[in-house]
């Protein structure tokens, strides 16, 4: 696709090329002998998307439902079973419990989650927090761990289990690596400056690392300014309320992350909940914002501020950015855009769904991003024009009072990045984006074919996989780390109650073996758990089934 | 897994798939023994209602048949004879 001679600055030229042919072609067709030319608002849907925008979010069969609410149930009454042997002492109890002067007191923790954790989280328990004892390569190590008593307390027997195939970690360019020669700046800057800042960056903590680091990453990204903060969920909870107050309104995805929602409630300003990725229910809550004004008063709005991500990661799916920044432009609304897990991840040099779309930087307002995720280390930016970014520098809670990242770390996040555009000399930061794109498609397309229930685009590296079923949560995990692979399974309430998942993160740093070792063991695990609820998938007798698979476009 | 499967190992899969959607694959052993005690009592119980009602509810349900072919049948059989 890309002609490695036409990368400059580690940007590709073709697609305003692309963009432009695209535009021309559609623009004019006849109607009742009428040409609709090409007006500045006319533009139609189809010329906003530039490739397919396939996204699945298969249904599974009734009787899923059915019996996972069955699983559910009994669960809830073995709960209450427990819980009133516990009551009435007849069963030892292991949880923290009043003191004996406070039992007359309202207790302190009472309602049907901490039920839920106490009943069925716990009897699960063993397949989370496992600790690791080495770097979350596409292999780590995991220290054997075993229960007593049913995973009230653990103990670890010493040993340790190598080798496991990470599916787990967000690694997605692969810049977790000890490797001794990719790591030298990052030795050299330790050596130079410690580990410690010991200040925040209003006082004594702003180093040179930072102000070079935020430079590159404005270039990186083609903005004005940028500015880098210690703590990816603090760069959100804690920028968002310098940038929105009273009066003002947000408008945030059904399915936005914690830190997200946490920043949006902190700022005080009014929340309205659009439908995940539905551009008609945007639209709506928009029209009614502007032509209703705020509750009582019916003043105008202060502002309204759109709250999206770039790929969500509980789904899988891509935000439908062009529609959205159409919809910004004519109701006049700014645009939040958190690229925490799409930055590094998607597009064709890595900058995420902005490039990925092939759209401007400028069409966004507030760029935000991590470097958690594809970079390998830790912290987070929020890039825009330079007044943005200047404001932010001495509003932002995050900016005053937390400490600033430290220099190592920033080294490493500028190792990365200028591996990525190309600066280092070699191409291994292309070579690593495309090697993630081809993992993706291939991993994608194995685990549609074998029958199972993917949600997402197809171009995301977040997999999700659908178990339903509370039971298979577990058996899922244990036998799959039996197998010597490592899974995040989620349930309840991470997602919703019905829908638990085992979310897979395709790496770049994933060689063709280790996906075929896992595509096997989960074939072999989907026959013994009957998991390959997808009506549509090609089975593997293709002489018998004329079907073709079924692509949702938007 | 191939398709294939004896019966022996197919009704253990079916075990299996019946331990995952209720849940009782995560409980402790005791939970085990008194959950399926239950579904076994349940089981017999219905078995055992089913032999008990079913039976009777045949047989009077061909009788109130005989009570309407009877008539025209007796008729129809001294005719040809």
């Amino acid at each position: 696709m890309a002609n490695p001679s036409a990368v400059c600055n580690g940007h590709l030229h073709h697609h305003h090329h692309q963009k432009q042919n695209n535009l021309l072609k559609s623009g004019i067709s006849k109607k009742n002998g009428i040409t609709k030319g090409m007006t500045k608002n006319g533009v139609s849907n189809g010329t906003l998307y530039k490739k397919t925008f396939i996204e699945h979010f298969e249904q599974a069969p009734m009787y899923v439902a059915v019996f996972t609410f069955v699983g559910f149930a009994v669960g809830t009454i073995f709960g209450y079973l427990r819980d009133f042997m516990r009551a009435w002492g007849l069963e030892k109890r292991n949880i923290a419990a009043e003191r004996e002067q406070q039992k007359d007191f309202v207790p302190l923790y009472q309602d049907f989650e901490n039920f839920y954790t106490r009943n069925l989280y716990l009897r699960i328990r063993d397949n989370w927090n496992r600790p690791i004892c080495s770097v979350p390569g596409p292999q780590f190590d995991l220290m054997e761990r075993v229960t007593d008593d049913y995973n009230w307390t653990f103990r670890f027997t010493g040993r340790t289990i190598k080798n496991v195939i990470n599916m787990g970690s967000y690694n997605y360019l692969g810049f977790a690596e000890t490797d001794v020669n990719a790591l030298k700046t990052v030795t050299i800057e330790l050596e130079k400056y410690g580990t410690g800042v010991c200040s925040t960056r209003q006082e004594m903590g702003t180093l040179d690392k930072h102000v070079e680091l935020e430079k590159l990453v404005a270039k990186f990204l083609g903005v004005e300014d940028a500015m880098v903060f210690g703590m990816g969920f603090a760069t959100n909870s804690m920028n968002i309320p310098a940038l929105v107050g009273k009066g003002c309104l947000i408008l945030s995805d059904e399915l936005n992350h914690t830190s997200l929602v946490l920043g949006a409630r902190l700022s005080g300003a009014t929340i309205r909940i659009f439908k995940h990725n539905n551009m008609q229910s945007l639209e709506t809550l928009l029209r009614d914002a502007i032509v209703y004004g705020q509750p009582r008063t019916h003043r105008a709005w202060r502002k309204i501020v759109i709250l999206v991500e770039g790929i969500y990661s509980m789904e899988g799916s891509i935000v439908r950015l062009p529609e959205i920044v159409s919809l910004k432009n004519k109701y006049k609304a700014y645009l939040y855009l958190d690229e925490a897990h799409s930055i590094g991840a998607v597009g064709a040099t890595g900058r995420g769904v902005v490039e990925y779309f092939g759209m401007s930087p400028d069409d966004v307002d507030v760029l935000m991003g991590t470097f958690t995720k594809s970079f390998g280390a830790a912290g987070g930016y929020i890039a825009g024009r330079k007044d943005l970014v200047d404001f932010l520098r001495t509003h932002s809670h995050s900016a005053v009072y937390a400490t600033s990242m430290c220099p190592t770390i920033a080294e490493q996040i500028i190792r990365a990045m200028k591996c990525l555009m190309g600066l280092d000399g070699t191409a291994q930061g292309l070579q690593r984006v495309r090697q993630l794109e081809k993992n993706t498609r291939y991993f994608r397309r194995k685990l549609h074919e074998m029958g199972f229930i993917i949600y997402g685009n197809d171009d995301s590296p977040v997999v999700p996989l659908l178990l339903y079923m509370p039971g298979k949560i577990a058996a899922f995990a244990r036998r799959m780390l039996e197998k010597n692979i490592g899974v995040v399974v989620v349930g309840f309430p991470a997602t919703p109650i019905t829908e638990s998942r085992a979310r897979f993160c395709v790496s770049a740093a994933h060689t063709r073996e280790m996906l075929d070792t896992v595509l096997n063991a989960l074939d072999e695990l989907g026959d013994f758990l009957h998991l390959k609820y997808s009506r549509y998938s090609k089975s593997s007798h293709p002489e018998l089934y004329e079907e073709s698979r079924l692509e949702l476009e938007d | 897994m191939d398709v294939k499967r004896s019966t022996p190992s197919y009704l253990y899969w079916l075990f299996c798939q019946f331990e995952l959607i209720t849940c009782s694959y995560l409980m402790e052993p005791w939970e085990k023994v008194l959950f399926y005690s239950f579904n076994l009592a349940m089981a017999g119980l219905l078995l055992y209602t089913a032999y008990v009602c079913v039976a009777f509810h045949l047989s009077s349900a061909f009788q109130l048949l005989w009570s309407f072919l009877g008539s025209p049948w007796e008729n129809a059989l001294s005719v040809v004879k």
